[in-house]
């Protein structure tokens, strides 16, 4: 190997006058969790949403839950992108899209949306199993109780389900923050996008993404540790995760 | 709003896009699961075999890829396979890759990841009673698993492969990050050459869309079909 190894090149000044190189990977690390908390967020309300719809004995619901579960799901992450930021701000009245095109941290706000909007199918599929996973006695209990659709959601079917799918959601979320890095095709510069920079200025390709991969790895090892506790915590006694 | 659209950019750039852009995009995704598959199931056979440290290696690697997103894993190869490929040939420096070759080994690599897990829970579902069986016929380890464990394990968890080909399918998408020129590569390319971004990426989001459906469609059938033979 006739590479040239140089480990201390993260206590180097960037050329981007932002501090070492060390801090431009930390900065990324940061955008890459704040775009992955936004769109965990977006991916978690309209995921519940449409996870109950596809529940609901009403066929238009279910149907439409269908529909949206099914685009999402056909398309890859990256041409979702290149719609929300390429096509959008073409297709609306033309004021519409001058406002989309000239926001601040555009990128940032096209990853959130499109990055929670494609994980939302994925958390409805995890949110109607787990509706689906419950007995049918819970439903017909809390409507022999006077409750009505909505109570009986609020109150017997989604408190369940919710404890019920901790793990996979746990690893939606995991999705979730892997899937950040596919923004780096519209100009965020997040984690893999500052290791991507720093082996550019530097040309220390190896030590630029062993970085980025410990840091990724590091997330890995908090998000499923603080997990595992409240799965445990919350876990339903007699189901599988339950003890 | 649909009236200044130019279908005509389309048509003229039908032939590049399929023969150069999809047959690039197929061919990858039909190599990547072959390889992802064989590679897989040697992992999952490795973290199966009871010996401590094979399977250590096997489970370090699968967690080690699945904690990782795709885009790095793609740069990390792209720039590693030169130097593995000087390794191997022994030559004095890094040796030239073609794209094709890097996206290819990249996605190998990290499928095989997947494609372990679902080939692992395959060999998990049959029951104790065959290879116990086999053993008993007097088959080895090998024949045990070539003629009656993976044959059972494959078939069982084919639709579970189907859907992960399906992912890979549009994951073969962000090779983009190289400036590849796989489907949507090639949109991408036509379009900024053009100005004609609105056409091509919607129509890159039909083409994409319209084989994922009829693809998972496929698979629920053969799935409904597996169930009823069980």
């Amino acid at each position: 190997m006739n590479y040239h190894w140089n480990w201390r090149i993260f206590w180097e000044p960037a050329p981007n006058g932002t501090g070492t190189y060390l801090d431009m990977l930390l900065s990324g690390l940061v955008l890459t969790i704040e775009t992955a908390i936004c769109a965990w967020i977006i991916a978690l309300v309209f995921g519940s949403v449409i996870g109950v719809l596809r529940t609901l004995p009403s066929k238009t619901a279910s149907r439409i839950g269908f529909g949206y579960v099914e685009f999402f799901r056909n398309l890859p992450l990256l041409v979702q992108l290149f719609i929300w930021f390429f096509v959008l701000p073409e297709i609306l009245p033309r004021s519409w899209g001058l406002w989309l095109k000239q926001m601040p941290n555009a990128p940032f706000y096209t990853a959130a949306i499109g990055i929670g909007l494609f994980m939302s199918a994925r958390v409805a599929e995890q949110t109607r199993a787990g509706i689906n996973s419950l007995p049918r006695g819970q439903k017909l209990a809390a409507t022999a109780l006077g409750l009505t659709t909505a109570q009986a959601y609020r109150y017997v079917l989604l408190p369940m389900a919710f404890r019920i799918i901790m793990p996979p959601l746990t690893s939606e979320f995991l999705s979730t923050i892997k899937n950040t890095s596919v923004a780096i095709t519209i100009g965020l510069i997040e984690l893999t996008g500052e290791a991507r920079a720093m082996q550019e200025f530097s040309f220390q390709v190896f030590e630029a993404f062993t970085a980025a991969t410990v840091l990724y790895l590091l997330v890995n090892i908090v998000v499923v540790t603080a997990m595992r506790l409240l799965e445990r915590a919350i876990a339903v006694p007699g189901y599988i995760t339950g003890k | 709003m649909f009236a200044s659209f130019d279908f005509d950019v389309i048509g003229r750039s039908l032939g590049y896009l399929f023969f150069d852009g999809m047959t690039f995009t197929l061919t990858l995704t039909g190599l990547a699961a072959l390889g992802g598959l064989i590679f897989g199931t040697l992992l999952a056979l490795m973290r199966l075999s009871g010996l401590k440290l094979l399977g250590w290696i096997a489970g370090l690697y699968v967690d080690l890829m699945r904690s990782l997103p795709l885009v790095l894993v793609i740069f990390w190869f792209y720039f590693l396979v030169p130097y593995i490929g000087q390794w191997l040939t022994g030559s004095s420096r890094p040796i030239r890759v073609g794209a094709f070759t890097s996206s290819l080994v990249t996605f190998v690599m990290f499928e095989a990841a997947y494609f372990s897990e679902i080939m692992r829970a395959g060999i998990q579902s049959i029951s104790k009673g065959q290879p116990m069986a086999a053993q008993a016929l007097g088959l080895t380890y090998s024949q045990t698993m070539r003629y009656v464990v993976l044959p059972q394990a494959f078939r069982n968890m084919l639709p579970v492969l189907l859907t992960q080909t399906i992912v890979l399918f549009q994951d073969t998408s962000l090779v983009y990050v190289l400036s590849i020129p796989d489907f949507l590569g090639a949109a991408s390319k036509v379009a900024q050459r053009d100005g004609r971004l609105v056409e091509m990426y919607l129509f890159a989001a039909a083409v994409y869309f319209a084989i994922s459906c009829v693809a998972s469609f496929g698979v629920r059938r053969l799935q409904a079909r597996i169930a009823y033979v069980h």
